[in-house]
């Protein structure tokens, strides 16, 4: 071939490969940066950041909103935490139902739907998820991007080759060095997960926190599905709430003990290294099995999935699977479900640190009328009440 | 810190590399697996994934 043809091929492929980045770079930019509206419920009386507990998260992208209704009467406080894993996305939907509608008449409510807000702006490298989807509205519909388990590795990168959990020690998978749920509780001068986890951890002993309750979902090859994970601290609590929703909300839920040697995880060390019960949910997610088929946003949002139902039929799943799947609806109720028992249960025994709050929708109820049912249109509210995630 | 300059330090010079052996290639297939992974040194030297 001559010179001059060997520079209009080169120069072809080139352009070819330019325009195939361009599409996927404007994906990944677009997805990075969707914002997603919050539009405050009446009941929410302040909003602060991360950093006013912590300055030295302020300018990153993890200087988290935290969501504050308060009663007119004094109590406890609970806090919620949203999108510490944002690929399981029934946590960060039952922050924005709180958040968009709770209101509380006595102790304080916080929520955080976005824990680690660096981990919802990328999705797992490799593995073909969607970037976002849309929950179905009254209106019409909210976009939410998907995320993923680990921080964005533009804002935390390189990962180490060994990663030794600090205060503990202990040896962990490196790349959970960028996992919320493995680096708590936390150090002021870490990487970027490590200081979100010490913001927090500031937080629940500034705010003098009672509860914190971490929302999860688990794959159905996972054995602990279903479930409050409990700290010894919460064992009485999560175990009463366990009986008293499997007798009454039409769903099953279990209670797990917090392995005391595994470190780094919110349900251990939030409870030992703070005066709070943690207290960590799971609900089934079809979407993070390893042996499911098209990982696209049906799997996501209807939890239905030919392959986790075959491995269902082997036995092989630590939760029940049929033709139904698991609907995000019904993933979020459970949640919220959850939720209102904590706090009932909680406030009943403890009556001078009760947190007593209403417009949490049930799980029968999120299930009847779904998730956007409860999410409301940025667009017909004051700019002044809507805050971006 | 400085270990992230210098990954987009060390990423930058392959990219340089793998943009070096493309021009230099006289094969239609390795000038294609060239581009194919520049692609991710690119995104994130750009700082899109």
């Amino acid at each position: 071939m001559s010179v001059h043809g060997l520079h209009i091929r080169k120069c072809s492929f080139v352009i070819l490969g330019a325009i195939l980045m361009a599409f996927a770079g404007t994906s990944f930019y677009n997805s990075r940066h969707l914002r997603e509206p919050v539009v405050l419920s009446p009941g929410v009386t302040q909003v602060k950041k991360l950093s006013d507990y912590f300055p030295g998260i302020k300018g990153t992208i993890n200087d988290s909103n935290i969501y504050i209704l308060e009663g007119t009467e004094p109590g406890g406080t609970i806090l919620i935490l949203g999108g510490s894993h944002p690929e399981e996305p029934a946590s960060r939907l039952t922050t924005w139902i709180l958040a968009e509608n709770a209101a509380v008449e006595q102790g304080r409510l916080l929520v955080v739907p976005s824990a680690n807000r660096s981990a919802t702006t990328v999705t797992r490298l490799g593995g073909a998820y969607p970037p976002d989807f849309t929950i179905p509205t009254p209106w019409g519909g909210q976009k939410f991007r998907m995320g993923d388990r680990w921080s964005n590795p533009l804002d935390q990168w390189p990962d180490p080759e060994v990663y030794i959990h600090y205060p503990s020690r202990q040896e962990l998978a490196y790349v959970d060095i960028r996992n919320l749920n493995r680096t708590w509780p936390g150090r002021a001068n870490g990487t970027l997960t490590e200081k979100t986890c010490y913001a927090m951890t500031q937080l629940i002993q500034k705010e003098n926190v009672d509860i914190v309750i971490d929302l999860h979902e688990a794959e159905l090859q996972y054995p602990v599905i279903s479930t409050i994970v409990a700290h010894q601290k919460g064992e009485d609590l999560a175990a009463l709430v366990s009986m008293m929703i499997s007798g009454s909300e039409g769903f099953d839920i279990g209670m797990e003990y917090s392995p005391k040697a595994l470190h780094g995880l919110s349900h251990r060390e939030i409870g030992d290294h703070t005066q709070a019960i943690s207290l960590l949910l799971e609900a089934p997610e079809p979407f993070l099995d390893a042996t499911r088929g098209r990982t696209d946003r049906a799997l996501l949002l209807e939890g239905k999935d030919e392959f986790v139902l075959r491995a269902g039929k082997h036995g092989l799943l630590f939760e029940k699977m049929d033709e139904d799947g698991w609907p995000i609806d019904i993933r979020v109720g459970r949640h919220c479900s959850t939720i209102i028992y904590i706090l009932e249960l909680w406030s009943e025994e403890n009556p001078e640190k009760a947190v007593v709050a209403r417009k949490i929708p049930r799980y029968a109820e999120v299930k009847e009328k779904g998730v956007g049912f409860f999410l409301r249109d940025p667009t017909k509210e004051d700019p002044k009440n809507v805050y971006f995630e | 810190m400085i270990m992230t300059i210098l990954y987009y330090i060390l990423t930058g010079f392959i990219a340089f590399l793998i943009i070096w052996n493309l021009l230099k290639s006289k094969k239609w297939q390795e000038e294609i697996l060239y581009i194919i992974i520049l692609m991710p040194f690119l995104l994130r030297l750009f700082r899109l994934k």
